[in-house]
């Protein structure tokens, strides 16, 4: 029982707002050694878990490219790009993004799209430029808004597309933990299949506040605007 | 053969050299820490080759990770203030490029694309020419080399150094988040060799009441999104929920159909993934990357759906399941 304490130090970190890295090794600290490990397995506990996981810091090689295309304008120049979409608004725009997000998942692309690769140099200043063609220059509450919103729609689309593709990790994981510890045969296609429903309604649910996110825009920019005029004509 | 831990190496390399600008920012007034930070991920992307073979001890390493957490814990970092065009410039660069500055950009999705679905089949001399199970990996890191090759020569930019500065500069903005998902995998696994699985499993056992059906799912569905939740993974909450109710429970007394319950119950999890700090690269690492004031936007965004869907999943298992 001792060692849930672990837990506890993970949930009272974070609702003390302490730096999540220090939380983190604190929490691994005490379970290690609460679970019985010598502080010398603890180290080599933490030094296995850095190497196993670099796949997850990888992206970091497309922040050079990304950058050096950023000092010549990119972000600029797909403002210009979907500027000249008239019918595609901000939430339209991110509605296709999920889609295609979901759909380059489930067919097993899930390094094709992401925050770093796409988010940030391609989707967010399209999706912010949707938003000023119609209301001019955005102020920094709906700027942080419109990217809030394209950093979930890759995340939705990821996690509910990639499981209905077979070779993801997620049902590799499920295949292999069942098949070992239950000694039954499950295949990997009955359990993509299961994912399909789910991802149906990942995409209606999430599509459709993305869609609202254009009518509060609206309604948020237009009484701002209404408000900023009669200011200026009160002081007249 | 093209083997992953050449890009890891990159990457490692690439860490030192930003560090050793770092430590030279005088603009930075915390550049010593900022740049013994990066150095030390740098070095340990490169040391953890030999980790991974067992040929290298990894409590050095474990050490080191310790030593990175305490640096950015503690508000040893910070970052410089970056070498870059203005606004005006931009502007004007766009104006002269126009759509050209998209080829860069896309090539890298588009070599991901090739490599994972074509380069993967291919073998040379009997070997395959990617290494196996880490293609999608090598489609990235191989579409970043061939994109920034691509920039240099559309851009005519002749200096390595631009591209380092521009990615440092990313880097340093994203700070302490960017190590936090590696932070998260190593949590995991203590927990799993110490056994808080086995306790939770327990603990859960003991507190679902006999013979219904629909709390049974409830409390599986419910019990991955929670324990996601606090693991930040839902392959950490999986094995857990499972044991306790997924397999004895909605299988095993049921008779649910095995894929659906356990298919969905992933699903829930992933519910659970969208609404955690601890899930700090699909969370937290975008909202820095995206610059946001607000470092739970993400999540705020991603809220309403995932309880939304928390309830879809629950009721398509009580569904179909049985």
């Amino acid at each position: 029982m001792i060692v849930l304490l672990g837990v506890l130090v993970v949930v009272i970190g974070f609702a003390t707002k302490r730096n999540p890295l220090l939380v983190v090794g604190v929490a691994g600290i005490a379970t290690g050694l609460l679970g019985g490990l010598s502080p010398g397995k603890v180290l080599a506990a933490f030094g296995d878990g850095f190497a196993g996981s670099r796949a997850v810091t990888i992206f970091a090689i497309t922040l050079p490219v990304i950058g050096l295309l950023e000092r010549y304008g990119l972000q600029e120049q797909a403002r210009n790009l979907i500027a000249r979409f008239a019918g595609l608004t901000t939430g339209r725009f991110l509605a296709l993004y999920l889609g295609l997000r979901q759909i380059g998942a489930a067919v097993g692309l899930t390094n094709v799209f992401g925050p770093a690769q796409t988010v940030r140099p391609l989707a967010v200043p399209m999706a912010e430029g949707a938003a000023e063609r119609k209301y001019g220059e955005l102020p920094d509450r709906t700027r942080e808004k419109v990217r809030s919103f394209a950093a979930s729609a890759d995340n939705v689309g990821l996690f509910f597309g990639e499981d209905v593709f077979l070779a993801v990790g997620s049902i590799l994981l499920i295949t292999g933990f069942v098949n070992t510890t239950y000694g039954t045969h499950l295949e990997p296609l009955q359990l993509a299949l299961w994912a399909i429903p789910t991802a149906v309604c990942a995409f209606l649910v999430h599509g459709w506040r993305l869609l609202r996110l254009d009518r509060h825009m609206e309604r948020e920019l237009l009484t701002a605007r209404v408000h900023d005029t009669a200011v200026v004509e009160a002081t007249k | 053969m093209i083997k992953a831990e050449w890009f890891y190496w990159l990457v490692g390399l690439s860490f030192l050299v930003m560090a050793a600008q770092m430590v030279t920012d005088r603009s930075n007034p915390k550049r010593l820490g900022t740049g013994t930070f990066w150095g030390l991920i740098g070095a340990g992307f490169i040391y953890s080759s030999w980790v991974v073979t067992k040929q290298a001890p990894a409590e050095p390493l474990g050490a080191a990770v310790l030593v990175m957490a305490c640096l950015a814990g503690f508000g040893f970092t910070g970052r410089g203030t970056p070498r870059t065009t203005t606004s005006e410039q931009r502007t004007a660069s766009a104006a002269k490029l126009g759509n050209r500055l998209f080829v860069p950009a896309l090539t890298i999705p588009a070599v991901a694309m090739v490599c994972a679905i074509g380069v993967k089949h291919l073998s040379f001399g009997g070997e395959p020419v990617l290494q196996e199970g880490s293609e999608t990996i090598l489609g990235l890191g191989i579409g970043a080399v061939v994109a920034l090759v691509v920039a240099m020569v559309m851009l005519r930019e002749k200096r390595i150094s631009v591209p380092v500065q521009s990615g440092r500069s990313m880097l340093e903005a994203m700070g302490w988040a960017m190590l936090l998902p590696q932070m998260l995998a190593t949590l995991g696994a203590i927990f799993q060799v110490s056994g808080v699985g086995d306790q939770v499993g327990k603990l859960t056992a003991s507190v679902l009441p006999e013979g219904s059906l629909y709390i049974a799912i409830v409390v599986y569905c419910v019990g991955m999104f929670a324990f996601t939740v606090i693991m930040g993974n839902g392959f950490a909450a999986f094995p857990v929920m499972t044991a306790a109710v997924g397999w004895p429970v909605l299988i095993g007394h049921f008779n649910g159909n095995p894929a659906a319950v356990l298919a969905i119950g992933m699903l829930a999890g992933f519910c659970g993934t969208l609404v955690t700090p601890m899930a700090a690269n699909f969370n937290i690492v975008p909202a820095a990357l995206l610059e946001l004031k607000d470092q739970y936007g993400p999540i705020k965004a991603q809220l309403p759906t995932a309880g939304i869907l928390l309830g879809c999943n629950i009721l398509i298992m009580a569904l179909f399941a049985f």
